[in-house]
């Protein structure tokens, strides 16, 4: 693992709770590590496990999927289709050789701007030991072959 | 001059090959129409006939099988030089297929599953003679990741009609859009004879695999908890394994609006479940034990993510 | 790309926004990166996009340089997205060619080295450029606005929008869960700073609720159910009945003096448990509507069927009692609603160190409302609940206010109504009085006017937290009384300090159901459980659902002057949707690719909104655009692609995962 690896994560946010923490984590000037990039969508439901597979596929050392608290989806249940997949895609992902700590479902709520920081230093910190997902040159190696 | 065509194998079970040949009587047809100058399967022309042929000689190469030797991307580059056009004929070829599943391991882990701790020789010399074998890659590739493909006819293998509709296409019809699959693109329930009986308020509370009941040959496979790949799945294959009471597999591969055939398909299964608790919803997806089997069978390769992590 | 009218010719803003950005993200190399990216035709940096002659460069670029798409790259797309669409427009733009990428509440604000910001932020314009070359033109729909509004909640909030509507010419439901409007704000005995009658003044508008022909008014009734969309909501309301018919009743009151208990039992919840009365009962005498109410729980009718039901002898000819009746359902139309279901007040329980509920004469600020008020328990006399009268009352503040122990915010009306209780129980007793406090907080007007009118009164203010509230004596001149045990922060050292009385300044919370009520009307509650406004200094009466407002302490703590004024400001949002007739809907919905649907109707399932149908005849969904709020879970759940939502496509979204891990 290089020195100073600093994993890149791909964060689906949902509009009307987390990507409003999130916002209020900026007004309330938390600070946190900046390897997070946001995609905003409206809902959880929204995030279609394509995107998950693309993110990973694409760089990505951890997706981190941000929706409100079970109950409160700003769309009633479109939470609940995000947890059912996350659990499945789980499973695959790990018959594909990816960690679980790789993909994060976390509910947070608009008032919740701690938390942002809490969970996206937690994994940086977990990814930073876990590593890069591409584990070295000699893993692109197998498309060498075919270039 | 009778159209010149060509027919290979790379990493393929011969089923392809069959699939020609199921053409029945239409076989004869097509024998009539074309002159083929390469079928290793039935014909006894060499590679270096191929070799010796000018650069786009051949009108159509049909190609089965996906790669994953040293020799069948020879083989495959071969082919695309000498031909005008080059189709991906079969699930393996379009998508990687069955053999893609490989890609859960490595060459070396193949090897030494099937050889014990001696892995064969690539080169072996006795008696002045030099024998080769070709490497074995550790990945699985569809065709179109080793060449342009010109287009794709989807199925493990392709449909009877699939197949007949390739050759009037090819030769009698305009060329569609390069890039395209030759068959209808939306999903296979609208051809389903048991569609109707799909509820629309579907949640399942549990998975079967096939052998563990009794499929109810008139209704909705997946309404009896059986994974069927079918909503998934691009139609024109005649929904031959649902008339043997059977579920989709998923074998003619995604409709031109999925990019990544296994996730998406996951991605909708999943939410057809019930259960708002994570205990509830793991123990409802028990009854699904292989979700790469499952929804990678034919298409791991072709995958977003390609093959497992390595080391 | 390529668009009918030629390429995707993309126009990048970086703003500065004074410093809130550029002090931490490099915007000008920046803006010098994003004119490299793909379609990328001008790129520029500006010190404040939002303001108007920023949004002119978008304008004038549009017009000059034929851009198609822009990208502004400033705050969060929930302050200003409708900001800049609006200036596409302007600029002869279709509003959606535009995405906006937020490099201040996430980036600029949230992290500290000026590397990373820049880099994260170069990560994320290229995404937006990625992603809105493949937006298309889209078109707002147009919804109309049902006419009539729901108000929840009877309070001094609740009443003053519904008159403000129902003056301007609106027809208002008001809905209250207790048998009479009024709210708090009726047990109160006079309200700060200028010591008003709280009746006086509340009981007019009642009154005019009452009798205004534009008003529904439904007390004992709570909503149930609430479907539908702004300009469009169907809610239930539940009656409970009162088993008096409002329809018959003239209010004699007959009926509770002939009620066959004499005496009364049943505690009085309006004078906060300090007195009693009968199973037939109003709740104050100036109660509206002015119609008594059965509690089936005491009432000897209900327990036994055996009463000579004496009220109903009373009642005469008139009939009004009907011991039979049911609850009623009503269904109802509104285009808007008013949240106005106001507070608790902290249960002193919760700080047992105080001793509420262990030592008779431990008061909390409410109840002595109700002891100062002449229609009150004791008839405005401060009788203790021993009998005696107190010579030494001490006024404890910050009661489940400012504590990490129980609620961490202020309640804002404690500091005063403390002293307004100084004032009042000094005043009827001639007691000394001790307020204990932690901060003396009278910022409104005339309110630092009132407290030095209090230190003039010779009301002892000292600075301190109190410990604790015991009855435990350390010497003969403890016997027999309260003594408050409290750190003397000015004076630098330990009081105790007996008193006969103590009243705890509790505190205002959400109440217990506010999550049920919220998720009733699908809006937000804040951390502390009040509900979530949509901005706290921009839109403090709207919440993130188009159509429903907050009015009053629902909202947060705030005074009567605070709650009307924002209940007139509720009123007024909700006039300006009414009277504009109609109101835009969003069009990022769902749409069906009707080549492509297979049919398999997993969408349908989906839609807790129903807005996907079935289609028979052509064995294929179809979502209806007005149902439709866009978010997009059947979007995802479709296993053949064939439904897309605007705004939110595939492609888009690729696009945009593309342009994030573009350097990863």
């Amino acid at each position: 693992m290089p020195e100073e690896f600093e994993p890149r994560i791909v964060a689906f946010f949902c509009n009307w709770c987390t990507y409003l923490a999130a916002d209020l984590a900026g007004t309330s000037r938390i600070k946190y590590y900046p390897n997070a990039e946001v995609v905003r969508v409206m809902c959880s439901g929204r995030v279609d496990v394509q995107f998950v597979l693309k993110a990973f596929a694409k760089g990505a050392d951890g997706v981190l999927i941000g929706g409100c608290h079970p109950g409160d989806c700003h769309y009633q249940e479109g939470n609940y289709k995000a947890l059912r997949r996350y659990r499945l895609l789980r499973r695959l992902l790990r018959q594909m050789g990816i960690e679980d700590e790789r993909l994060r479902l976390e509910w947070i709520s608009a008032a919740e701007g701690d938390r942002v920081r809490a969970v996206i230093n937690e994994m940086v910190e977990t990814l930073r030991k876990l590593g890069p997902l591409v584990k070295s040159d000699a893993a692109r190696a197998h498309l060498l072959e075919v270039a | 001059m009778k159209p010149v065509v060509a027919f290979y194998w790379c990493a393929s079970c011969g089923g392809c090959e069959e699939a020609v040949l199921d053409l029945a009587e239409g076989v004869l047809n097509v024998a009539d129409a074309v002159d083929i100058v390469f079928w290793p399967v039935a014909l006894d022309f060499k590679e270096k006939d191929i070799e010796a042929m000018d650069d786009g000689a051949i009108a159509v190469s049909f190609v089965n099988g996906a790669v994953r030797t040293s020799h069948q991307l020879q083989m495959a580059r071969l082919m695309r030089r000498k031909s005008k056009l080059v189709v991906a004929f079969g699930a393996c070829a379009q998508l990687g297929g069955i053999p893609g599943l490989a890609n859960l391991a490595t060459a070396g882990d193949i090897l030494r599953e099937v050889y014990g701790g001696t892995a064969p020789e690539l080169q072996f010399t006795d008696n002045g003679h030099t024998l080769t074998l070709p490497k074995l890659f550790d990945s699985v590739f569809p065709l179109d990741r080793v060449i342009p493909v010109d287009y794709y006819v989807p199925g493990c293998p392709p449909s009877p009609k699939i197949v007949s509709d390739m050759f009037d296409t090819l030769w009698n019809g305009q060329l569609p859009e390069p890039g395209s699959v030759l068959a209808p693109d939306h999903a296979m329930c609208d051809e389903c004879p048991r569609r109707d009986s799909r509820p629309q308020e579907l949640k399942l509370d549990r998975f079967h695999r096939v052998q563990e009941r009794v499929i109810d040959p008139d209704r909705c496979i997946l309404a009896q908890g059986i994974p069927c790949l079918g909503p998934a799945t691009r139609a024109g294959c005649g929904s031959r394994c649902i008339a043997g009471n059977m579920p989709c597999t998923g074998c003619f591969g995604p409709t031109s609006r999925m990019r990544d055939y296994g996730g998406k398909a996951l991605c909708s299964l999943a939410s057809v479940v019930e259960g708002n608790e994570v205990a509830e919803i793991d123990r409802i997806f028990e009854g699904l034990v292989d979700p790469v089997g499952t929804f990678y069978r034919y298409s791991l390769p072709s995958s977003f993510l390609e093959r497992k992590r390595l080391e | 790309m390529s668009e009918p009218f030629g390429p995707v010719r993309i126009g990048v803003y970086i703003c500065h926004c004074g410093t809130n950005i550029a002090a931490t993200v490099d915007v000008k190399a920046l803006a010098e990166y994003a004119d490299l990216l793909p379609n990328v035709v001008l790129s520029r940096d500006y010190k404040y996009m939002c303001s108007d002659p920023g949004q002119d460069l978008i304008r004038q670029d549009i017009r000059d340089r034929q851009l198609n798409r822009v990208v502004v790259a400033s705050c969060s797309p929930h302050l200003h997205e409708h900001t800049f669409r609006t200036a596409l427009k302007v600029g002869g733009l279709n509003p959606f060619y535009f995405h906006m990428v937020n490099i201040r509440e996430q980036a600029s604000w949230v992290h500290e080295s000026r590397a990373q910001a820049t880099r994260k932020a170069k990560d994320l314009v290229r995404a937006a450029v990625q992603r809105v070359a493949f937006h298309q033109p889209l078109e707002r729909g147009r919804v109309a606005i049902q006419p009539d509004v729901l108000i929840v909640g009877g309070g001094i909030a609740g009443i003053h929008a519904a008159l403000t509507l129902a003056n301007a010419g609106k027809h208002v439901f008001l809905v209250e869960r207790e048998a009479t409007i009024g709210g708090h704000m009726a047990k109160f005995d006079k309200t700060f700073p200028t010591l008003d009658c709280a009746a006086c003044i509340l009981t007019p508008k009642m009154s005019a609720v009452r009798s205004h022909p534009n008003i529904t008014l439904w007390t004992y009734s709570e909503v149930t159910k609430v479907d539908g969309y702004v300009g469009n909501y169907k809610a239930t309301v539940l009656r409970h009945p009162r088993f008096i018919d409002e329809s018959l009743c003239s209010g004699c009151l007959e009926c509770i003096e002939a009620c066959v208990y004499k005496q009364a039992k049943v505690n009085d919840d309006f004078n906060m448990g300090l007195s009693k009365r009968r199973p037939i009962y109003i709740p104050f005498p100036q109660a509206v509507p002015q119609v008594p109410v059965v509690d089936p729980e005491t009432c000897i009718q209900f327990k036994s069927g055996k009463c000579k039901t004496t009220c109903i002898a009373a009642c005469g000819d008139r009939h009004a009692i009907n011991l039979h009746m049911e609850a009623k359902e009503e269904q109802i139309e509104v285009g808007t609603v008013i949240l106005a279901t106001g507070f608790q007040t902290f249960d002193a329980r919760r700080a047992p160190y105080y001793g509420y509920g262990k030592y008779p004469n431990v008061y909390t600020a409410l109840e002595v409302e109700r002891l100062v008020n002449a229609s009150g328990p004791t008839a405005g006399e401060v009788v203790l609940r021993d009998g005696r009268r107190p010579k030494a009352v001490g006024i404890v503040h910050c009661v489940g206010s400012r504590d990490e122990n129980t609620n961490r915010w202020c309640s804002r009306v404690c500091c005063m109504y403390s002293l307004k209780l100084a004032h009042l129980v000094k005043e009827h007793t001639g007691a000394e009085i001790f307020n204990f406090y932690i901060d003396m907080r009278t910022p409104g007007k005339g309110f630092e006017e009132f407290y030095q009118k209090l230190l003039s009164e010779r009301v002892h203010f000292i600075r301190g937290r109190v410990a604790e509230v015991t009855d435990w004596a350390l010497d003969s001149s403890e016997e027999g009384n309260l003594v408050i045990r409290v750190e003397d922060t000015l004076a630098g050292f330990v009081r105790r300090i007996p008193v006969d009385m103590v009243v705890l300044a509790t505190g205002l919370e959400p109440h217990a159901d506010a999550p049920e009520v919220r998720r009733l009307f699908n809006i937000s509650c804040a951390s502390e459980g009040f509900f979530l406004e949509r901005h706290p200094k921009l839109a403090p009466v709207n919440t993130f659902t188009d159509g429903i407002f907050l009015a009053g302490c629902c909202q947060g703590p705030k005074d009567i002057p605070d709650t009307v004024a924002q209940a007139g400001a509720a009123a007024a949002e909700a006039l300006a949707l009414i009277d504009a007739g109609y109101v835009e809907t969003e069009p990022n919905t769902a749409h069906v690719d009707e080549e492509r649907c297979c049919g398999c109707k997993t969408c349908i399932s989906m839609c807790p909104y129903h807005a996907v149908a079935f289609v028979d005849e052509i064995h294929k969904s179809r979502v209806n655009e007005v149902l439709c709020k866009g978010c997009g879970t059947c979007v995802a759940a479709c296993p053949s692609g064939a439904i897309r939502q605007n705004l939110f496509e595939d492609d888009q979204i690729f696009a945009e995962i593309e342009g994030v891990l573009s350097n990863a």
